[in-house]
């Protein structure tokens, strides 16, 4: 019978039916990090056991370390106490842990796919939503809460109940200016935040094969955003390249096997969908939210949605919303003024993403009175980008060039929006509060939007800030 | 393991009305700054219920009226966004002790059960008399029966739902999975043997 990747690896990896019918479903790799693993030690170290297989487990650091200090004791002695709890946990237990002094730390969302850990028709767990970035190799990867993080580490399996499928097509060609950022918002604007519930997202068509590893992660990425738990692209000659030679990708012989292997955990290509949704690439826009959560998007040319013209289920959030980002219902959303603009996080902070940011930045500057500040998304990123020059035309171009981390994606460390600043943000969530001050305003948008919101002070359309090209 | 069996829950409520009410405002980011979950209750909905000077703001859950209120009420896609635990667990500490909701994010709702907090889903409508009567009489108790999917409260009754697999684990006494999880080590051996799939750097 034909199957889907997800129904594919479901079954590889499932151990038995619990009483309650759902599965134990075997986790191939964890992946853990400071604030979701620490409750998930003391409750193992609590009932005497192990963690049953440390060489599945990895660890790293990101949420709270400063980017702009690399000497320990932080200081935030709350943040440093996290880190040294790790680092001891790790110790204790056998992890591998890419701390700072390896030069492999990083989000892990990044650190993962980087050392070759994320593989092919595999199962991944993170106590952290954005795990579904790993399904952009074809594994099927959960975000899941601290009391799982402790049913992985003691028993390398999790209590969990099988997702349908919706497959999502975007087919054609993207235009000059419209990034991977652009689809994955568009698919939740149209689909809705909580469209995903109860469904793994199949990204798929002309696009998507189009897509480089780091596009493809980026809309994995948030598949969260629109309430699937898991978003993954079929593997491909793409996914492989990507692999090839990274430090735990599989060497030699084991290699040409893995390839094997890998292959076979693609969809049938008659494989039944729960769903299937279509969209044209030629449809997509830059895009950029207005308002409180991740599906209230627009393109860049139109006008902000009014509390008046909106169906009456919309009203109240929208009211919600236009009253925290202080705008006005109709309004354009191009021209609004902003304080910071931010490029990082697991969603846009890879070598790609800077790459391209840099091929405008260069012999412009950020406009007067902004912050901006750039956060690679590891140190191999940062390093990566550094051997190139591309720290040097984000310094010139007047980018604080940061320290690896999630920085202000969510604000954990000393880098936060202070009152109602309003960000540019090449993050995933635009929630109140999220940026770290509870009056804070965020528009998510791609890297390059945000290049162009920090070279006018504005929102902007990138495609005309930039329109003499790359220089 | 044994457990309790969470067959039904009765308490006063409170509403915090909204839809896509994320795991950022019920636990906002800065206060999982800490290494256990001890002391989270009382940042449950910090940045809606405190001003920056630390004052009270108008809210639910500072209004005198529903202290003792041990059952939450929202709308729909409730606990969306971040997976973190720290939201169930804050609201847990808080003391309460189930969530009604038009609906629920799903790693939400998942954290709640393995803490032994149903979360139900009940209609738009539904929750919306609820909501009128508390109003009125804050003591009111509500009482959500599991068995059989329905709530109870001032003589009227409404039907709830919530996924099977959560309500037959709370029911029987199953709703952290540790225990069962543990018991088949062998299996867990046999699977993993067929995995050989990360290699060391
Ligand atoms: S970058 Fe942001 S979304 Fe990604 S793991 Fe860090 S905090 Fe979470």
């Amino acid at each position: 019978m034909s199957k889907t990747l997800f129904q594919k690896v479901w079954d590889a990896h499932a151990v038995r039916q619990l009483a309650n019918g759902q599965t134990q479903l075997f986790i191939g790799t964890h992946l853990i990090h400071e604030v979701t693993s620490p409750q998930a030690f003391a409750m193992i170290r609590e009932m005497a056991l192990k963690v049953r297989y440390p060489h599945r487990t990895f660890a790293t650091v990101d949420h709270i370390v400063p980017t702009d200090q690399v000497a320990e004791p932080f200081s935030d002695s709350l943040a440093d106490a996290m880190i040294k709890e790790l680092r001891k946990n790790c110790k204790e237990f056998g992890v591998t842990f890419f701390d700072r002094s390896t030069g492999k730390q990083g989000i892990v969302h990044i650190v993962g796919p980087e050392q070759g850990i994320t593989q092919p028709g595999t199962t991944i767990a993170c106590g952290d939503s954005h795990t579904s970035t790993h399904g952009a190799f074809g594994a099927i990867a959960f975000g899941i809460g601290t009391s799982q993080v402790r049913d992985v580490l003691a028993t390398q399996t999790m209590a969990i109940g099988p997702l349908k499928v919706r497959r999502i097509n975007v087919n054609g060609k993207l235009a000059p200016g419209v990034y991977a950022k652009d689809v994955i918002l568009h698919i939740i604007r149209k689909l809705g935040v909580n469209g995903g519930t109860g469904f793994a997202y199949e990204y798929g068509g002309s696009v998507f094969d189009n897509f480089t590893m780091e596009e493809r992660m980026t809309v994995c990425n948030m598949s969260i955003e629109g309430g699937a738990r898991v978003g993954y692209v079929n593997p491909d000659q793409t996914t492989f390249n990507y692999l090839k030679d990274r430090p735990h990708s599989p060497k030699g012989k084991a290699w040409d096997d893995a390839v094997t292997r890998w292959q076979f955990f693609v969809s049938d290509s008659d494989a039944k969908y729960d769903d299937v949704v279509n969209f044209k690439a030629e449809e997509i826009e830059p895009t950029v939210t207005w308002g409180i959560n991740p599906g209230q998007a627009i393109f860049i040319n139109e006008t902000i949605p009014s509390v008046e013209k909106s169906e009456e289920a919309e009203k109240a959030s929208i009211a919600e919303a236009l009253e925290h980002m202080k705008f006005q219902g109709g309004e354009p959303i191009k021209g609004k003024k902003i304080d910071v603009a931010f490029i990082g996080s697991c969603t846009n902070a890879r070598l790609g993403d800077f790459v391209e940011v840099s091929k405008y930045l260069q012999g412009r500057h950020v406009a007067a009175g902004i912050k901006a500040i750039a956060v690679p998304g590891s140190q191999i990123v940062a390093e990566q980008c550094k051997q190139k020059g591309i720290d040097k035309i984000f310094s010139e171009a007047g980018f604080e060039w940061r320290e690896a981390g999630c920085s202000m994606c969510l604000a954990m460390n000393p880098d936060k929006l202070i009152g109602d600043q309003l960000c540019a943000s090449s993050s995933n969530r635009n929630f109140k509060g999220r940026q770290g001050s509870p009056t804070g305003r965020t528009i998510l948008m791609s890297p390059v939007m945000v290049a162009a919101a920090a070279v006018t002070g504005q929102v902007s359309d990138a495609r005309e800030v930039f329109k003499n090209g790359k220089h | 393991m044994a457990l309790k069996k969470i067959t039904s829950v009765v308490g006063k409520c409170v509403s915090v009305p909204g839809d896509d009410i994320d795991t950022d405002r019920i636990i906002p980011a800065r206060f999982m700054k800490c290494v256990t979950f001890d002391g989270l209750g009382e940042f449950l909905f910090y940045d809606v219920r405190f001003d920056e000077n630390k004052k009270p703001k108008t809210h639910p859950l500072n209004d005198p009226k529903f202290q003792s209120a041990t059952i939450l009420l929202s709308g729909n896609n409730f606990g969306c966004g971040s997976s973190r635990e720290h939201a169930p667990q804050a609201i847990y500490r808080y003391g309460i002790r189930a969530v009604v909701a038009e609906g629920f994010a799903e790693i939400f709702f998942g954290n709640s059960t393995t803490l032994g907090m149903p979360c139900v889903s009940a209609s738009r409508q539904d929750i919306q008399t609820i909501r009128d009567i508390i109003e009125k009489n804050p003591n009111a108790e509500l009482t959500i029966d599991l068995v059989n999917q329905k709530l109870q409260i001032e003589g009227k009754t409404f039907s709830c739902s919530l996924r099977e697999s959560a309500r037959n684990a709370l029911i029987n006494g199953r709703w952290d999975a540790i225990g069962e999880l543990l018991e088949a080590p062998e299996q867990v051996d046999a699977v993993a043997g067929k995995l050989p799939y990360v290699t060391a750097a």
